[in-house]
């Protein structure tokens, strides 16, 4: 399918799931919604670098809580318009993941994981210290009730992370079908062949740290405005770095589907699991989900059809083959 | 290509013919060491264009050290290695896979997610593509099919490397070596584990691919491809080079037979 017409379909189920929550007329589904959908946008982000190079980054939230954290700077600088603050958010971030990249992509494995980790620490401790937003105190931003043509400040919210996680899907899906992402899938397969190959892994690592965590930054960028008072404990929370990963795990990390099927499974799981149990039991659905995905389907959702899809001809083949034998003719 | 030398040498004395001004590779005085132990020692190596070179040593003798030198996956620390005229030292390896040198690894290194033809498709879009060929979608599948078939894994176009066998595995690596259209392809143990006729099969693919003119280092354990593939033989001991010339003067060098054969 041409990238023009993906797009298209994309925009129209966007267009169609927005018209579906109006209708609904409950703000909630679009408090539910947007966080659904900033996690497919940090899922998709995720799988960029961890997915299409085997890069497993576990310092999401805090590309995520820098985009948040430009927003509360900015907002005290000078507020401006959200889309403008996401595109802010996400230059920042990409900056620092061209930064992390470039300190810490000679590593690989568990020490290039930890690395990663250690730069989540780093970076929550200057915020914790930096009393211009907040510090340990955490910052106030004030959301407007209401904004035209939409309403509720929620309903504009949502739509902007909606277009953001078009716009990401979009991204991941062109990169994957790209020279770029030839590039990405030989740096996970064998980095030693791909520089044998004429592949330029350091460069090309660099790129996918750079958008990767420019997508994390724009996913964090309106988080100020959704939940109104932001500190580091939840900006730098646990459940974005361990959501980041479990979702393209359980969707399936070598493809664009992927993270977004695991997102909106987790996303709206957890949902629902906030309003019928409580928010404390989303960690360990996520774990139990997590354990169940390794054990039976190691490639996640999107490895199981694609097995199944692939197993299926051949297993007509061999249907009709005995219907030949017993027959005397293929049917 | 005629044969390029008629005795044995040593490093410091390399077969005159061999020596010529117009090689492909020099290498100059390479040294590498790993911590304490010295794996190459000041080898002196000059290959030329369309040469077959067979390089040979018992295991340990620092054979695929040299070859990750001569390709950027390890740097020399003393030395220098020249590939058509340019030094590479501070080159990387794709860079220098870019300028036409183009290796396959002693153990098939697939790209494993990757279809049989993605594997191919890779070179072409990197490498090939780096030097100024542009090359339509349609263009660069038929090139991938035309290098599987050149191997006799077309059929097998669209499978995953897992599916293959050790022989196709072997073929495989080929055939993304010279997807990359190097000018010098280093075979390092490509024959490794497989039978007379497998054995056979690859000899006579890097034969086709030397009357294309790529010139080619074999690196191999089995003496028979050895002899019948170079014309030329280098052997490696301890990191050092203790011989280089003709093949059969070469396997007649006393010290040849001595680090092959012992005292």
């Amino acid at each position: 399918m041409r990238s023009g017409l993906f797009l298209m379909i994309c925009l129209m189920v966007g267009a169609a799931i927005f018209g579906a929550a109006l209708m609904l007329n409950n703000d909630y589904y679009f408090f539910a919604g947007y966080v659904v959908l900033q996690y497919v946008v940090l899922a998709t982000a995720w799988n960029i670098l961890g997915g299409y190079c085997g890069y497993v980054n576990f310092g999401s939230a805090a590309f995520f809580a820098l985009g948040a954290y430009s927003t509360v700077a900015l907002h005290k600088l000078y507020p401006l318009p959200v889309p403008l603050l996401v595109i802010v958010g996400g230059v920042i971030s990409g900056i620092v993941g061209l930064g992390m990249g470039y300190l810490t992509l000679r590593l690989r494995g568990a020490f290039f994981a930890i690395a990663t980790l250690a730069l989540a620490v780093v970076l929550q401790t200057l915020i914790v210290n930096w009393d211009f937003v907040g510090g340990s105190r955490g910052a106030y931003i004030v959301r407007p009730e209401a904004i035209a043509p939409f309403g509720s400040y929620i309903k504009y919210l949502f739509l902007v992370m909606m277009l953001l996680a078009i716009g990401a899907i979009n991204l991941a899906r062109l990169i994957e079908r790209s020279r770029l992402g030839y590039g990405f899938a030989t740096i996970r397969d064998d980095e030693l062949a791909a520089e044998a190959s004429g592949v330029p892994t350091l460069r090309l690592k660099l790129i996918a740290t750079t958008i990767s965590g420019a997508l994390m930054g724009m996913a964090g960028a309106p988080l100020p405005y959704y939940i109104g008072f932001l500190q580091p404990s939840s900006a730098f929370g646990l459940d974005y770095a361990v959501n980041a990963i479990a979702m393209p795990l359980i969707g399936g990390t070598t493809s664009w589907a992927g993270p977004l099927v695991g997102a909106v499974l987790l996303g709206s799981l957890q949902q629902l699991a906030t309003v019928t149990i409580s928010s404390a039991v989303n960690l360990l659905i996520v774990g139990l989900l997590l354990v169940g995905f390794v054990i039976i389907a190691p490639n996640g959702i999107i490895g199981l059809v694609q097995k199944y899809i692939r197993h299926r001809p051949v297993a007509q083949v061999g249907r009709r083959k005995i219907e030949a034998d017993a027959t005397g003719h293929v049917p | 290509m005629s044969c390029t030398t008629t005795a044995a040498g040593t490093a410091a004395d390399p077969p005159a013919a061999a020596a010529g001004a117009d090689a492909l590779l020099t290498i100059d005085n390479l040294g590498k060491r790993f911590g304490g132990f010295v794996a190459l020692d000041g080898i002196s190596l000059k290959v030329k264009a369309g040469e077959r070179l067979g390089l040979i040593g018992p295991n340990g003798s620092g054979k695929s050290t040299l070859v990750n030198c001569i390709c950027g996956t390890l740097r020399n620390e003393v030395g220098s290695v020249t590939f058509d005229g340019r030094r590479l030292d501070s080159m990387s390896a794709h860079q220098r896979t870019r300028r036409g040198l183009s290796r396959t690894f002693q153990l098939p290194r697939p790209f494993a997610s990757l279809s049989l033809a993605d594997n191919m498709r890779v070179p072409l879009l990197y490498t090939v593509a780096a030097r100024g060929a542009t090359h339509g979608a349609a263009d660069i599948a038929e090139r991938c099919l035309a290098l599987l078939r050149e191997v006799g894994l077309e059929s097998k176009a669209e499978r995953l490397p897992r599916e293959l066998t050790q022989v196709e595995m072997r073929k495989l690596e080929l055939a993304r070596a010279m997807a990359a259209e190097p000018m010098l392809l280093i075979a390092d143990e490509s024959m490794a584990g497989l039978t007379h006729s497998e054995v056979e099969e690859i000899l006579a693919l890097l034969m086709r691919l030397n009357a294309q003119g790529v010139t080619i280092i074999l690196i191999e354990h089995i003496m028979s491809a050895v002899m019948s593939f170079s014309q030329r033989l280098a052997v490696l001991v301890s990191g050092r080079k203790i011989a280089d010339g003709e093949p059969n003067a070469v396997m007649r060098d006393p010290e040849v037979e001595r680090a092959y054969l012992g005292q």
